[in-house]
């Protein structure tokens, strides 16, 4: 059995504050555009204008068979030539979980739609409302309820896949540890403390889901 | 937007060494096939044994079962690679741990499969306890009542019929599979991702390099698909819901 010291997560902790700063802020960031972008996608793939269904469907499933870290090397890669500068490894990463998540919120929001009884739809019809306050006002707050822990449930693991900016080498939590690691010739302690940390924070999480679980489900 | 278009590239030489690009994503694609079907394997076997164990009536058996499962869903799979691969081996006995660190062969494709498989095997764990879950209760007690002990049941009566109906969402943890590979680069695995990114590197002709990746992985993920829509037809439960043969 080695050695460990673990002394060394006294000093580590100003880095790790930071590095996790960057991970939630990541976090945030890729849940709230993805889950904008990815309800704008759901409307997109269940519009019956044909072309627009297709081209939405096209983009969901591609990024759904890419592996994210490929994902994140493309944009990685392409961004800079789309934009005309190089852009850093932070801000590629924001924009590569921003796009990548949409297309994962996206089937969440499409069944959470589908999952809107009929009778909803007809009834704001017959109650004189147009299609889209029939979708603002109707369908997406029943949808979101109906899909709020699954929602929750993909920011768990969205949280989690941030921690595969390591590719590009942007600075969030695992990065930092991984640099106090080697500053301080103590990688193994370090990568303990990161563990550690993930999972307290995402078994805490997805305990406070499976509350709301109970709580939210709509009683028919 | 002026880049530079190769398609000749895969077929040049790398710039150190005499194999070509090509021969490097070959190399790749043959890790991550290696990784990915040694990993299913090590899911399938732990993932089916765990998800039984959390539907027993033994309290202690589904406890162990569930923090089995929260364990290895609740740690990022990259980070989960270092746990391997850097920590575990410091909790062997000294002798063990220094052949691990410096002679065991094939260190990293052993860790990366193990990993995976582990990881994994939490989600099959998952679908096969609701796999499980959604038998009628009666073939759980028909089966007591003809005599078999609970092992027997499960082992003649209910894992051969859970494990049918859930083989939908288990097609897409086989494909899962693939895409979760791609991981194992963090550690020094040669599989495609790997070679990707040092192909890109040396021959600075990334779109061509991440294009034919990207496609490697769309076959690998396509295959999987037909592999499991073939058993999937040909272990149907007669007499249940679904689409006609």
């Amino acid at each position: 059995m080695g050695e460990f010291d673990f002394s060394v997560w006294q000093p580590s902790l100003p880095f790790i504050r930071d590095g996790l700063l960057f991970t939630l802020r990541l976090t945030l960031v890729a849940m709230s555009g993805g889950i904008v972008i990815g309800t704008l996608l759901a409307l997109a793939r269940l519009s019956p204008i044909v072309p627009l269904a297709r081209v939405a469907g096209a983009y969901v499933d591609l990024m759904r068979s890419i592996p994210l870290v490929l994902v994140i090397l493309w944009f990685f890669l392409v961004i800079p030539f789309i934009t005309g500068s190089p852009v850093g490894a932070e801000t590629s990463a924001i924009i590569t979980f921003t796009a990548f998540e949409a297309a994962f919120y996206c089937e969440i929001m499409r069944s959470g739609i589908q999952s809107v009884p009929r009778g909803q739809v007809n009834a704001a019809f017959a109650l004189g409302l147009g299609q889209a306050q029939t979708m603002i006002h109707v369908i997406l707050p029943q949808a979101v309820r109906n899909m709020l822990p699954v929602l929750l449930t993909q920011t768990i693991v969205l949280f989690q896949d941030t921690s595969l900016v390591y590719a590009i080498g942007a600075k969030d939590m695992l990065k930092a540890a991984d640099v106090v690691g080697k500053n301080y010739n103590r990688p193994v302690e370090m990568i303990v403390l990161s563990a550690l940390i993930y999972f307290t924070i995402c078994f805490s999480l997805s305990l406070a889901v499976k509350q709301l679980q109970k709580r939210v489900a709509i009683i028919r | 937007m002026n880049y530079h278009w190769n398609w000749g590239i895969f077929l040049e030489p790398v710039k150190s060494g005499d194999e070509t690009y090509l021969d490097w994503l070959i190399t790749g694609l043959g890790w991550t096939l290696a990784v990915s079907l040694t990993a299913w394997l090590i899911a399938l076997c732990i993932g089916i044994a765990v998800g039984a164990l959390r539907t027993t009536p033994s309290r202690l058996l589904v406890m162990l079962g569930n923090a089995w499962v929260e364990l290895f869903r609740n740690i990022p799979l990259l980070v989960q690679m270092f746990l391997w691969f850097f920590v575990a081996p410091e909790f062997l006995p000294r002798e063990w741990s220094l052949w691990v660190k410096q002679d065991m062969p094939a260190k990293e494709f052993i860790t990366a499969a193990l990993c995976l498989g582990f990881f994994t095997s939490s989600r099959v764990a998952e679908q096969v306890r609701a796999g499980v879950g959604s038998l009628p209760r009666g073939q759980h007690d028909a089966a007591l009542a003809l005599g078999l002990t609970l092992g027997q049941a499960y082992r003649h009566v209910i894992l051969p019929q859970a494990l049918r109906i859930v083989i939908p969402p288990l097609t897409s943890e086989f494909m899962n599979v693939f895409k979760n590979s791609s991981v194992a680069f963090a550690i020094g695995v040669l599989e495609l991702t790997f070679q990707a990114r040092q192909m890109q590197e040396d021959s600075e002709q990334g779109i061509e390099t991440y294009l034919a990746v990207t496609l490697l992985y769309f076959i690998c993920a396509f295959t999987a698909n037909r592999v499991m829509a073939l058993i999937e037809a040909r272990t149907r439960v007669p007499g249940l819901i679904g689409k006609p043969a």
